[in-house]
């Protein structure tokens, strides 16, 4: 067990854990962040997505001692800046206007996925949402509503 | 209320006590509140646990439903039904606001303690009535209350948002004032209530956003794997592989120097109806530590009776029986097809895999044993059968065990079952705070309760004129009868056959022969729907294509064709109307262009169903070097009155890519006893890329509303392998479909 100095949603946070934990159970089990979520454990679901520098990392893949020092956005971040809830983000927007969330467990990670592909093409293609979405599951099968609330975000975005 | 039986029954302000039993934390506001119970009835699969639930539900206490009109204006409904994501916490208050005249923003739903099963697509279908009469009564009492305090006629006063107003003298009162004293009013006759003019609605059919989505997109929204107590502990159990294995011994000594590991022990195996595997249980400060202990466990298994159950084993015995005659037909007559008249015969063989539920979340539950009680938070589709199963793993009386059911990561049939709340009790015994159990991705995918699999001839006759005389299909499944049948009792029936062909046919033999297995079997998205609703349509597809006719067409003759006179079974219901089916065949066949061209690989399929509602749907696939990729899905329905257009909508959405998902990529195979797949790396799901674009067109309809959530399940199916056969002139049976498909 080791101290490890995190920066969760802006905010500075120690924990105590073993460096190989995955940032995954330190974010739900020791801080009780319990937006992001597990469902594969192996990286091949995308519903522990969180942003590690602004990129997005799938959590369970990501070890404490990875996440040292940088900066980590979960979904309770994401509408944040500078520490305070300015809106919501505007894919979470998009997420509640075009009715996305059916049972909502993976939503979290598509919402963080989408934000990261956002932040980085404007503009996306069907076939950039595909690549960008792609390691997301929705058991749920939302996928028509994500790709339209995509698009719907976007184009708030660059308004 | 004079007899338990009455559907609706009033609770004033005597019967306020009830509360106690209810026990919602909204007791203290409804003491001042106008509360009518009433009962909403469950309509599942599930029929035993739905019964034993009810038989615990019904002690005392006849109502399942309450209304709260508050003295603030506000109202709250109080459901026993769990939300999964079908949207139920809207639809239902909708249908309660429509006919009470609610303002709609100041309507909340509150979630009982008792929940009843929610499934089998009837919440709205079977809450339709009893909830528009709950709200009809709101109206009238509140109508009554102030006409008597204005000294005018009823007649005279109408309502709108929550108030009521009388034109003539320009006066208006909110429901929220008129509280106090329409406590003291009668009630009128649910039976007798005057209900709206659907004509009239407003709020019913109009799309309206889903309430419990803001927090689903804020991270806010707890599932089962986000309760969070104080001191509470983690805890993953080590089951054997195989079904009906046991740990034959276990050293416990390197998972408990595992950092954070608190505890190991060992629990047992539990049978009929609960159907646990039993094993080791670790017990950890953290998720992720109790996962390691496990790992670090050395176990000797004991592989159990049923080690060399195979795919290919079970695969063999289907083939096996499809060679030979039926153990239980439909055949009372003794006319063999074999002897009707035909000038074409067709047959084949499909096949259906074994399938997971893989819900988003996986099985979890948390539990809390201390001083003789039990507080348990499940992520449950039937917490209160739960309880009894609770209670009696830890030897407690029901009224010692409170269940809160907390939202679930999707549910599919998966999570009616005992087996996790059995586990949690028995660990439960061993640990003083609270304790989340969790099922690693691993567990979901090797220890589910999965959808049947098996094989079926379908053979068929067509006459001169193109029309089918003789239908037969014999089914050899793994059924459910024999996993949830009592033990000793079991005998192949005709239970997990489809209904006949809704075209008329005058010689239709069902038969099946039920194939033994070790592998756990329950409801899965509508269960049988999900293979007989594909084998039926592709075969009517394949009678249409050796007719010579376009697929379409075809159908749509045959619905025309005079029904043939015959008796109906007793519990065979109303026959299906026809005319309704026609007419969304041809709502889907026009709106995705049918009869137009496609250009090269691509194809258009077409199927239809009476299940559920009345729907068709009609797939475009395009399929180049041996890949299928399904590019659009248009669907009409007709599902009598749509509540919650929106909602509608998402459940249709998620049933028809549910549904591809399985057909095209799922399987769960079974090698030396074991389930071959573990997580999403080799169990595929339906992905991003994969999704076509959907268009769902509704028929306009009063009718009584119908279900949805599994009414595409047995639709898209054939839509798309129809499809696949008109791009390629391949016909695919055999799931999940490959273009080189084997059936060796
Ligand atoms: S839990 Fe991390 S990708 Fe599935
Ligand atoms: S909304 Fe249920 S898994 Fe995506």
């Amino acid at each position: 067990m080791a101290q490890f100095p995190l920066n969760v949603n802006g905010q500075s946070r120690t924990i105590e854990a073993d460096g190989e934990m995955p940032l995954l159970w330190a974010l739900r089990d020791l801080l009780r962040l319990t937006g992001t979520k597990y469902g594969c454990g192996i990286g091949m679901c995308g519903a522990c997505t969180v942003h590690l520098d602004g990129t997005a990392v799938r959590s369970c893949q990501t070890t404490v001692a990875d996440a040292r020092g940088k900066k980590v956005v979960t979904i309770e971040g994401l509408g944040l800046e500078r520490g305070k809830q300015v809106a919501l983000h505007a894919v979470q927007r998009a997420w509640i206007a075009e009715q996305v969330p059916q049972c909502g467990y993976c939503q979290s990670g598509q919402i963080m996925s989408a934000a990261a592909l956002l932040a980085n093409k404007p503009h996306p293609t069907d076939s950039e949402i595909d690549d960008a979405m792609t390691g997301n599951i929705c058991r749920c099968a939302t996928y028509f509503r994500i790709r339209k609330a995509i698009h719907t975000a976007a184009q708030e975005m660059r308004a | 209320m004079k007899t338990k039986q009455e559907q609706v029954g009033t609770t004033t302000q005597r019967k306020i006590s009830r509360r106690a039993f209810l026990g919602t934390g909204a007791a203290a506001a409804a003491g001042g509140a106008l509360v009518i119970g009433f009962t909403l009835r469950r309509h599942f699969h599930n029929v035993d646990v739905a019964d034993e639930a009810a038989g615990k539900v019904a002690v005392g206490n006849p109502f399942d439903a309450w209304v709260h009109v508050q003295p603030d204006g506000s109202a709250e409904l109080v459901l026993a039904q769990s939300e999964m994501g079908q949207g139920v916490y809207t639809a239902l208050p909708m249908l309660l606001a429509e006919e009470a005249d609610l303002d709609w923003q100041r309507v909340r739903v509150v979630q009982s303690e008792f929940s009843l099963g929610t499934g089998g697509s009837g919440s709205v279908m079977s809450n339709y009535l009893p909830l528009r009469q709950a709200g009809a009564m709101v109206r009238t009492v509140m109508i009554a209350t102030a006409a008597r305090q204005w000294g005018v006629a009823e007649s005279e006063c109408t309502t709108l948002n929550s108030e009521v107003m009388h034109a003539r003298s320009s006066r208006r009162v909110s429901y929220g004032q008129l509280v106090p004293a329409a406590r003291a009013m009668p009630l009128p006759n649910f039976k007798t209530v005057k209900l709206k003019d659907p004509a009239q609605f407003t709020l019913i059919g109009k799309p309206t956003q889903h309430l419990d989505i803001p927090d689903k997109c804020t991270g806010a929204a707890r599932f089962g794997l986000d309760v969070r107590l104080p001191g509470m502990v983690y805890a993953v159990i080590a089951r054997c592989p195989t079904f009906g294995g046991t740990p034959a011994k276990f050293d416990a000594t390197k998972a408990l120097a595992v950092p954070g590991v608190l505890q190991v022990f060992e629990i047992p195996a539990k049978g009929y109806r609960i159907f646990t595997a039993g094993g080791i249980a670790v017990v950890a400060t953290s998720t992720w530590a109790a996962m390691q202990g496990r790992k670090a466990l050395q176990i000797t298994w004991n592989r159990g009776p049923h080690s060399t159950e195979s795919t290919d084993m079970l695969r063999a015995q289907m083939k096996e029986a499809l060679a030979h005659a039926p153990a239980w037909t439909s055949d009372t007559e003794g006319v063999s097809l074999d002897n009707v008249l035909a000038s074409r015969r067709v047959e084949s063989v499909y096949e259906f895999p074994f399938l997971a539920h893989a819900c988003m979340e996986p099985m979890n539950i948390t539990a809390h044993l201390r001083e003789g009680r039990c507080e348990v938070w499940a992520p449950s589709q039937a917490a209160d059968a739960m309880r009894s199963v609770i209670a009696k793993e830890l030897e407690l009386a029901e009224s010692s065990v409170t269940v809160h059911t907390t939202l679930m990561g999707g549910g599919f049939g998966r999570r009616y079952q005992y087996d996790f709340p059995a586990e949690v009790a028995q660990i439960a015994k061993h640990v003083e705070v609270p304790v989340q159990l969790v099922w690693t991705r691993e567990d979901d995918m090797t220890h589910d309760f999965y959808r049947p699999a098996g094989m079926r001839r379908m053979r068929g006759a067509l006459d001169t004129h193109g029309n089918i005389v003789a239908w037969s299909d014999h089914l050899a499944d793994v059924p459910l009868s024999y996993q949830w049948g009592e033990p000793g009792k079991r005998k192949p029936d005709g239970s997990e056959l489809p209904g006949r062909p809704v075209y008329p046919i005058a010689q239709v033999r069902m038969g099946f022969t039920p194939i033994e297995s070790a592998v756990p079997r329950a409801w899965w998205r509508s269960v049988e729907t999900s293979f007989n609703g594909l084998a039926v349509e592709c075969f009517t597809d394949e009678l249409a294509h050796a007719a010579g006719e376009d697929p379409y067409r075809f159908r749509r003759r045959l619905l025309q064709l005079p029904e043939i006179p015959r008796v109906r079974g007793k519990d065979e219901g109303p026959p299906p109307d026809r005319n309704r089916l026609i007419a969304v065949l041809d709502l889907a066949a026009q709106m995705a262009g049918w009869g137009t061209s496609l250009g090269p690989h691509r194809g258009r399929g077409i199927a239809c169903t009476t299940n559920y509602a009345y729907l068709a749907q009609v797939a475009e696939v395009t399929v180049e070097n041996d890949t299928i990729r399904v590019d659009r899905l248009v669907t009409a329905v007709d599902c009598g009155q749509v509540v919650n257009p929106n909602g509608a909508r998402s459940q249709l959405e998620g049933g028809m890519l549910f549904t591809l998902s399985s057909i095209l990529k799922e399987a769960i195979t079974i090698r030396d006893g074991a389930v071959e797949q573990q997580n999403f790396d080799d169990y595929s799901v339906l992905r991003m890329p994969e999704a076509p674009a959907l268009e769902t067109w509704f028929v306009e309809s009063h009718a009584a509303p119908h279900g949805l959530g599994e009414a595409a399940v047995g639709l898209t199916g054939p839509a798309v392998a129809n499809a696949i056969f008109a791009a390629t002139g391949k016909r695919l049976r055999r799931m999940p479909f490959r273009m080189d498909e084997s059936t060796a």
